[in-house]
């Protein structure tokens, strides 16, 4: 087990920590040294402790056991408030910014400064750490106002406004388009270059072997190992982090594609503003086939999705499911007619956070679990447990909140309630944002069972290879509109790039769907 | 980074609370709420351990002041379902009180239209008589918020003024009843109209319909698919629109279920205790219902015993009253146990920490989590 190293150069040491939950240990003896001025990599399966571990770092969570060292030292860290005094902020996935102050009062928030305010001081103050941070927007812009990508360099902002020595990332990249990521990483570097440590964690095999010094795997809440990045490969990762290897491509094998399933045309609707979101948009699915959809998030997607589930009524156009009109139809309605929808929200729309993973299952199929007047519980937890060892979802107890459940869980679970519908077409938003190697693996080979069984599938995602990997058509779409079309047999990543940036509609589109 | 200051408390989150400090944190709060008020009495020079004996006598401690506790809990056990079925869909219904009232109302234009009726046909017609006006009480709400987003809040109160007012003037007009000499009384009950006793006890058998309503509530919350879909809109909306469940509708629902509960309440008070209609008949149970739905945390089952416990501050009331003592005491202890109650529900959720005033350096000692064995199911 590597462990030690000089003592100069070790910033954070953990030795021994054991965290459990009820029901699971997700943290078992781990033992993890940070140094100075690296970028170290946590990597590991969706549930394999990685975020609790962090949580622990950060004095979120008490360790049942073990001891956490800096520079030396023994500390307790009983709470955030104590790891920022010692010097070590989280920045977490879900953003706990106030949206309508601005960046330098959240910055302020919670920082203990003086008691009276001079706006003009602070926001020079912060507009040059913001620079550090990468952030290009003013300090007096309202958090409302930013991209999620500028958001997350907000959080960085806060972190070193409140002189941070160890950042500690969770999933940083998930929200970010790659683009994004890519500046992302360069801040992180030069962050690493000053002598901070940076913790970074991740599903992402490309990512972590571009961006970290170090790489330490976690699989099922123990230590596998730490890495050189030099001096290891995708490939070990992977093993390291499943326990088996992993075939990096899933083979989309020639389909037939049949009718046209799902009809879209010259679709409006607003988004929540009350802004035209989604501006005549048209496309069409075809059973058995994925049709792609890219484009930079917020350019109507979610919008789109929204209103082909019936969340979101549309203000223009036309939805036919099956040669029937279902514009106006209701979302239960469409549910009825084998509509399924993977919302990219999984905890905001998906699944209800406070209930448990039964009453999930049962979400859209009370009909199904009924005796006589009342609701059948049991044959619920019954079809609940067999998905659970179908999808290989790993929970707690199956009568816990689904809120406690890691993210990649909580989307095979979403996942798995939505396919098991037996349905006849999958609007899946994101599906693989978040979840790790094995689990988009599976993700995909799920995607494209349906699509064998001539489910007819719409694959919204930002992830350009994902799309080329699976679709067999690809649409752009851009401020609401379907930019262009291409074939995936003949895509060309340069165009579609250009469509996505709203320069390559001088290119023809082809008619949507056609036929 | 350690300059050790003296100690100071925190609070810290408790992941999933368990039911034992659940209930060991309820049973603290309402001891404490005795104990600070016991501090209140002893100041006022009226020895607090006489008031509490003397309450004790009033409510558990004689046969009579027992049967007072029971009659007193019957109309509150309705009223609290009224708030706890609104609630599990975050709707605050302030409005038991009004609902009660036309229930009461309601059954009594049953009552005085056919008082020759067999007992049976009539109690039944009283009891559909009180579930519409409490419906349609609750109804105007609901439908306000579900169509028009009003917050039900101010509209459930302000009914509460027009059904009191339309009652009292009922029993100051055309219901008045001549005997009484310009009292706000109405005429008597026929026989048919009232509500049998049990046994050769003092209390009505509106408290099997009182009971009845607990477990069937309880029963429709949590076993059917309805009550089902009522819990995923109270948690998360959201997914309650894209699992197609219909928000408006299921909300004008959830509101006439609360108002008729209320309005039930209001038919078996004119009926088993007053027998026949009069001003007042209802000394706040809608909004004492409110606080013992809170302190059950809105659990149809829960709530019973808390109605018991409140039927017998009612009660005690009246006694203090005749020791010549303010029966606002009574008053002042459900305030108290109120206040203990919502400030207990901090430590159900945190616990609470002495540490160091910065950052301790003494070797992480391993804290011990709270949590081990949270039983996750929520108390209803
Ligand atoms: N508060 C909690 N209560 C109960 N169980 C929990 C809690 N937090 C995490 N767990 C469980 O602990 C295990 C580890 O979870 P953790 O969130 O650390 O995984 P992760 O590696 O971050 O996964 P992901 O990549 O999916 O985010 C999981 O089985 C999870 O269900
Ligand atoms: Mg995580």
């Amino acid at each position: 087990m590597p462990r030690g190293g000089a003592p100069v150069t070790s910033a954070i040491e953990l030795r021994g920590i054991v965290k459990r939950f009820p029901g699971v240990v997700a943290n078992s003896n781990i033992d993890l040294e940070l140094r100075h001025g690296e970028v170290h990599a946590l990597l590991g399966e969706n549930g394999a402790g990685k975020s609790t571990l962090m949580s622990v770092l950060a004095g979120i969570y008490q360790p049942d056991a073990g001891s956490i060292l800096i520079d030396g030292e023994p500390i307790a860290l009983r709470s955030p408030r104590d790891a920022i005094q010692a010097g070590i902020a989280m920045v977490h996935q879900h953003f706990r910014l106030v949206k309508p102050f601005t960046v330098a009062e959240n910055v302020l928030l919670g920082a203990r400064t003086s008691w009276l305010l001079s706006p003009g001081r602070l926001e020079a103050e912060v507009a040059d750490l913001a620079q550090q941070a990468g952030l290009k927007a003013s300090p007096s812009a309202r958090i409302w106002q930013l991209s999620v990508g500028e958001q997350q360099r907000v959080e960085i902002l806060k972190a070193l406004y409140r002189k941070a020595r160890v950042l500690i990332l969770d999933e940083p990249t998930a929200v970010l388009t790659p683009q994004e990521a890519e500046a992302l990483f360069v801040t992180l570097r030069s962050m690493a270059a000053d002598g901070r440590t940076v913790v970074f964690v991740s599903h992402k095999l490309s990512e972590v072997m571009s961006v970290a010094d170090r790489i330490t795997v976690l699989r099922g809440g123990k230590h596998v190992g730490t890495l050189e990045t030099a001096s290891t490969d995708e490939h070990r990762l992977a093993h390291l982090m499943v326990g088996r290897d992993i075939a990096f491509e899933s083979a989309r094998a020639p389909g037939e594609a049949g009718e046209i399933v799902l009809r879209v045309d010259d679709l409006h609707a607003l988004s929540d503003l009350g802004l035209p979101a989604v501006r005549g948009a048209s496309l069409s699915v075809r059973a058995g086939e994925i049709l792609g959809l890219a484009g930079v998030a917020g350019n109507g997607q979610r919008e789109l999705a929204e209103a082909l589930a019936g969340t979101r009524p549309p203000t223009r156009g036309r939805i036919e499911l099956y040669g029937a009109d279902l514009t106006r139809a209701s979302a239960r309605r469409r549910i009825e007619a084998g509509l399924a929808y993977v919302p990219e929200d999984r905890l905001g729309t998906g699944l209800v956070g406070a209930m448990d993973a039964t009453a999930n299952v049962m979400l859209k199929s009370l009909s199904k679990h009924r005796r006589g007047p009342l609701l059948d519980y049991r044959s619920a937890a019954r079809r609940t447990k067999d998905l659970v060892e179908q999808f290989g979802i790993k929970m707690s107890s199956l009568d816990a909140p689904v809120r406690l459940m890691s993210g990649g869980n909580l989307q095979k679970l979403l996942l798995a309630r939505e396919l098991s519908s037996s349905p006849r077409v999958v609007i899946a938003a994101h599906p693989t944002a978040g979840l790790d190697v094995g689990a988009t693996e599976a993700v995909h080979e799920l995607l494209l069972e349906q699509r064998a069984s001539g489910v007819g599938i719409l694959l919204i995602s930002e992830d350009l290879d994902e799309l080329l990997m699976l679709s067999d058509r690809i649409a752009v779409m851009y401020e609401g509109e379907i930019a262009g079309e291409v074939s995936a047999d003949d895509a060309d990543l340069e165009r579609i790039g250009l469509m996505m940036g709203g320069t390559g509609a001088d290119a023809p589109p082809m008619a949507a769907g056609g036929g | 980074m350690k300059p050790a200051g003296g100690l100071r408390p925190r609070l810290v989150k408790r992941l999933l609370p368990s039911r034992r400090i659940r209930v060991a944190v309820r049973l603290i709060a309402l001891l404490g709420a005795f104990a600070v008020a016991g501090i209140f009495l002893q100041a006022t020079g009226r020895g607090a351990g006489a008031v509490y004996r003397a309450m004790w006598t009033g409510s558990f401690g004689s046969p009579y002041g027992q049967a007072q506790t029971i009659l007193a809990a019957i109309p509150l056990i309705f009223t609290a379902l009224a708030v706890a079925v609104a609630f599990r869909m975050l709707l605050w219904n302030i409005g038991a009180e009004g609902q009660f009232y036309i229930g009461a109302f309601g059954a009594t234009a049953v009552a005085y239209s056919a008082p020759d009726w067999p007992r049976w046909l009539l109690l039944a017609a009283m009891v559909v008589g009180g579930l519409v006006g409490g419906a349609l009480w609750g109804l105007i709400p609901g439908a306000l918020r579900a169509f028009f987003g009003t917050n039900e809040i101010v509209p459930t109160l302000l009914l509460n003024y027009v059904a009191i007012l339309l009652v009292d003037y009922m029993v100051n007009g055309p219901w008045t009843d001549p005997a009484t000499l310009g009292f706000p009384l109405g005429k008597p009950f026929s026989e048919s109209a009232i509500l049998p006793l049990v046994g050769n006890t003092a209390i009505h058998s509106g408290i099997y319909l009182a009971l009845a309503a607990a477990l069937s509530v309880s029963m429709v919350l949590s076993r059917t698919a309805w009550g089902y879909k009522i819990k995923v809109i109270g948690s998360n909306a959201r997914a309650a629109s894209y699992a197609g469940f219909s928000i408006p509708r299921n909300m004008v629902a959830v509101m006439l279920l609360s108002g008729a509960l209320a309005g039930l309440g209001g038919m078996v008070e004119v009926s088993g205790v007053v027998h026949k209609i009069q001003a007042n008949i209802s000394p706040g149970f809608g909004y004492t219902g409110i606080i013992v739905a809170t302190l059950a945390r809105f659990s149809p089952i829960y709530l019973v015993p808390m109605a018991v416990l409140f039927g017998a501050l009612v009660v005690s009331g009246t006694e203090l009253q005749t020791l010549g003592l303010p029966s606002d005491i009574v008053l002042m202890l459900q305030g108290v146990i109120l206040f203990f109650a919502l400030a207990g529900e901090l430590f159900v959720n945190y616990r609470l920490v002495w540490r160091a005033g910065t950052v301790s350096d003494h070797p992480s000692t391993p804290a011990p989590v709270s949590n081990r064995a949270a039983d996750l199911e929520q108390a209803g």
